[in-house]
C-alpha cells in the first residue's frame, strides 16, 4: 500500500535522480573498530592493577623495549622456524592425503577414521610422548605444529573432494579422461576453495601449537618471552608476543586469501562478491 | 557413419527407501535404432528411463542386459565416438569457453596449434568466437549450452548425445538454440540422439520420436516434416506439425495410438 501512495506522489513532482550511496570500504570499518577497541582497552585497562592486566600504551612501551634490545627479533626468529616448517609440511602432506582419501572409496574407508580421530586428538597430552621420541629441541616443535595443522587441512580437502559435483566428473569421463587427469584437472580445481579454507583454519591452530611447543619443550622463542615476563609479573611485556602472534595470524590469513584469489579467481567471481 | 542401435537393453538398479530395498527396472528390453545422420528424440514422462537410455549409450551407466552398438561396435564405457551434451552444460567453471572446448580435444590427444585452431573453429560454429575468453559465469545460459555443444562437436564424434540440452533455458533462448541445432545438423550431418520432455521440441527437431514409458519403448513415430527446416516458425504453422504433436501427446497420455 505504502508503495502505491509513494508512487502517486512521485508522479506529481519528477523524482530526483537517486544518488548511489557508496558503502564505506571494509578497511575503514575495520580500522574504526580497532580504534574503538584500543581506546576502550586503554581507558579501562589503566584502572586495573598492572599485575592483573595491561593496556595498549604500556604494551607499546614494552614492545619498544623488547624491539630495541633485539630480544624480540631473536625470539620471533626462533619461533618462526619450527612454525614455517611444521605448517609447510602440513600443507604439503595434508592436501595430497585429503585428495587421496576423498578420491578413493577404499582409502576413505581405511584412513578416514584416523584423520577424523586425529583432528580431535588432545595434542597437549601427547607432547610428553613426543618429547620422548624427538627430544626437546627443534624437531619436536616442528612435529607439534605439523600435527595440529595437518588435520584441518586434510579434512577440508577430503570434504572438498566429496563435494565435487558428480556431473563435472562425468564430463571428464565422457571425454575419456583417465582417473589421474580427472583428479588433477577437475577434482583438484573444484576442491581448491575447500583446500584454501583448510589452510586458513590451520593458521590459528598452528600458532597455538607453536606456543604450546615452546611452553612444554625447551622454553624458547616468543613462548619464552611470555613465560619469563609472566613470572616477573610484567604483564605488559607478556602481552607483546601474544599480540604479535595474533597480528601474525591475521597477516597470514590475509596472505592466504590473496593467494586464493590469485589461484582460484573464479570462486570469488561466482560468489559475486569481493572479500577483504 | 554413425548408427546407434539399442539391442534388448535393460537396466535394473536397487534403491533403499526407508530401509526397504526397491528394485527399479529403469530400462526393459529397449530396442531402437538411430540411423546415420538422423535426429531421434527420446520422450516420455519423467522416470520413464529416457535419460538412463542416453547414459547407457554414452557409457556413463552400464546396462544390466542387452547392448548398445555404434556402427556395429558394442559400447563399453565412454569413447570419443560419442559426444555428450549435458543438461546444464556442465562447463568447468575455472576454464574459459575456449579452454572448455580444448579440454575435450586434449583428452583426444590433440595439442599445439591444431588444438587451438580446432577449438576456435567450433566456437565460431556456435557463434561464440568473440566470447572465447569468458569464463562460464560470464556467459548466459544459452551461451553456456552453445559452448557445451561446441565441446561435444569438436571431438568430431559419430554421434551427438544430448540430455535435455535446452530444458533449463528460457523459451526464447530455447527456440533460437533449437534452430541453431538444426542448422548445425544440416552443416555437419551428425547423428543426434536427444532426450527431451518438450513435445514441441521433439516434433520440431526430430526425424523420429521414440516414446518411452516405464522403461519400455512404447512407440516409435515418424515426423512427416521435410528437411531442411530453416524456419521453425513456419514449421509450427504446418498442419503436419500440429497433427504429429497431437499424436505424440495422445501416445504419452493414454498409451493409445491415434490413427
Amino acid at each position: 500500500m505504502a508503495d502505491i501512495v509513494d508512487s502517486s506522489k512521485a508522479g506529481t513532482t519528477p523524482p530526483a535522480e537517486p544518488v548511489e550511496r557508496r558503502p564505506l570500504p571494509r578497511w575503514v570499518i575495520t580500522l574504526a573498530s580497532i580504534a574503538v577497541m584500543l581506546t576502550l582497552w586503554e581507558i579501562f585497562g589503566r584502572r586495573v592493577n598492572p599485575v592483573f592486566g595491561s593496556y595498549p600504551s604500556a604494551i607499546a612501551v614494552a614492545f619498544w623495549d623488547l624491539a630495541v634490545s633485539g630480544q624480540l627479533w631473536s625470539a620471533l626468529y626462533e619461533s618462526l622456524r619450527p612454525f614455517v616448517l611444521g605448517y609447510g609440511l602440513a600443507i604439503l602432506i595434508g592436501v595430497p592425503l585429503g585428495l587421496f582419501i576423498g578420491g578413493f572409496r577404499t582409502a576413505e574407508a581405511a584412513l578416514g577414521i584416523y584423520v577424523t580421530a586425529g583432528y580431535a586428538m588432545p595434542l597437549v597430552a601427547l607432547v610428553p610422548l613426543l618429547i620422548l621420541w624427538l627430544g626437546l629441541g627443534f624437531a619436536v616443535k616442528v612435529a607439534v605444529v605439523f600435527l595440529m595443522a595437518l588435520f584441518p587441512i586434510c579434512i577440508n580437502t577430503w570434504l572438498g573432494v566429496v563435494a565435487v559435483p558428480k556431473t563435472l566428473i562425468e564430463v571428464g569421463k565422457s571425454f575419456v579422461a583417465p582417473d589421474l587427469v580427472i583428479l588433477r584437472r577437475i577434482v583438484l580445481p573444484a576442491t581448491l576453495p575447500y583446500i584454501m579454507a583448510g589452510i586458513r583454519l590451520a593458521v590459528g591452530r598452528a600458532v597455538v601449537a607453536m606456543v604450546i611447543a615452546e611452553f612444554f619443550t625447551t622454553i624458547s622463542g616468543l613462548g619464552a618471552v611470555i613465560i619469563n615476563s609472566a613470572n616477573n609479573f610484567d604483564t605488559a611485556t607478556m602481552f607483546v608476543p601474544i599480540i604479535i602472534l595474533m597480528v601474525m595470524a591475521i597477516g597470514l590469513n590475509w596472505l592466504i586469501g590473496f593467494v586464493e584469489r590469485t589461484v582460484a579467481p573464479w570462486q570469488a567471481e561466482i560468489a559475486g562478491r569481493e572479500r577483504e | 557413419m554413425g548408427e546407434v542401435t539399442f539391442l534388448d537393453v535393460s537396466k535394473r538398479f536397487s534403491l533403499r527407501v526407508d530401509g526397504e530395498i526397491h528394485h527399479v527396472q529403469a530400462l526393459d528390453r529397449v530396442n531402437f535404432t538411430v540411423k546415420d545422420g538422423e535426429i531421434v528424440a527420446l520422450i516420455g514422462p519423467s522416470g520413464c528411463g529416457k535419460t538412463t537410455a542416453l547414459r547407457v549409450a554414452m557409457g556413463l551407466d552400464a546396462s544390466t542386459g542387452g547392448r548398445v552398438t555404434v556402427d556395429g561396435r558394442e559400447v563399453h564405457g565412454c569413447g570419443h565416438d560419442r559426444g555428450m551434451v549435458f543438461q546444464h552444460a556442465e562447463l568447468l567453471p575455472w576454464l574459459s569457453a575456449m579452454q572448455n572446448v580444448m579440454f575435450g580435444l586434449e583428452m583426444k590427444g590433440m595439442h599445439g596449434t591444431e588444438l587451438r585452431e580446432t577449438a576456435e573453429k567450433y566456437l565460431e560454429l556456435v557463434g561464440l568466437k568473440e566470447s572465447q575468453n569468458r569464463r562460464p559465469h560470464q556467459l548466459s545460459g544459452g551461451m553456456k549450452q552453445r559452448v557445451g555443444i561446441a565441446r561435444a562437436l569438436a571431438i568430431d564424434p559419430k554421434v551427438l548425445l544430448m540430455d535435455e540440452p535446452f530444458g533449463a533455458l528460457d523459451a526464447q533462448t530455447r527456440e533460437s538454440l533449437q534452430a541453431e541445432l538444426l542448422d548445425l545438423h544440416a552443416r555437419t550431418g551428425k547423428t543426434i540422439l536427444f532426450v527431451t520432455h518438450d513435445l514441441d521440441e521433439a516434433v520440431l527437431i526430430a526425424d523420429r520420436i521414440v516414446i518411452m514409458k516405464s522403461g519400455r519403448v512404447q512407440e516409435v513415430m515418424n515426423v512427416p516434416l521435410k528437411r531442411p527446416r530453416p524456419d521453425l516458425g513456419v514449421v509450427r504453422g504446418m498442419p503436419e506439425f500440429a497433427e504429429t504433436r497431437y499424436k505424440v501427446w495422445r501416445a504419452i497420455h493414454d498409451g493409445a495410438t491415434v490413427h
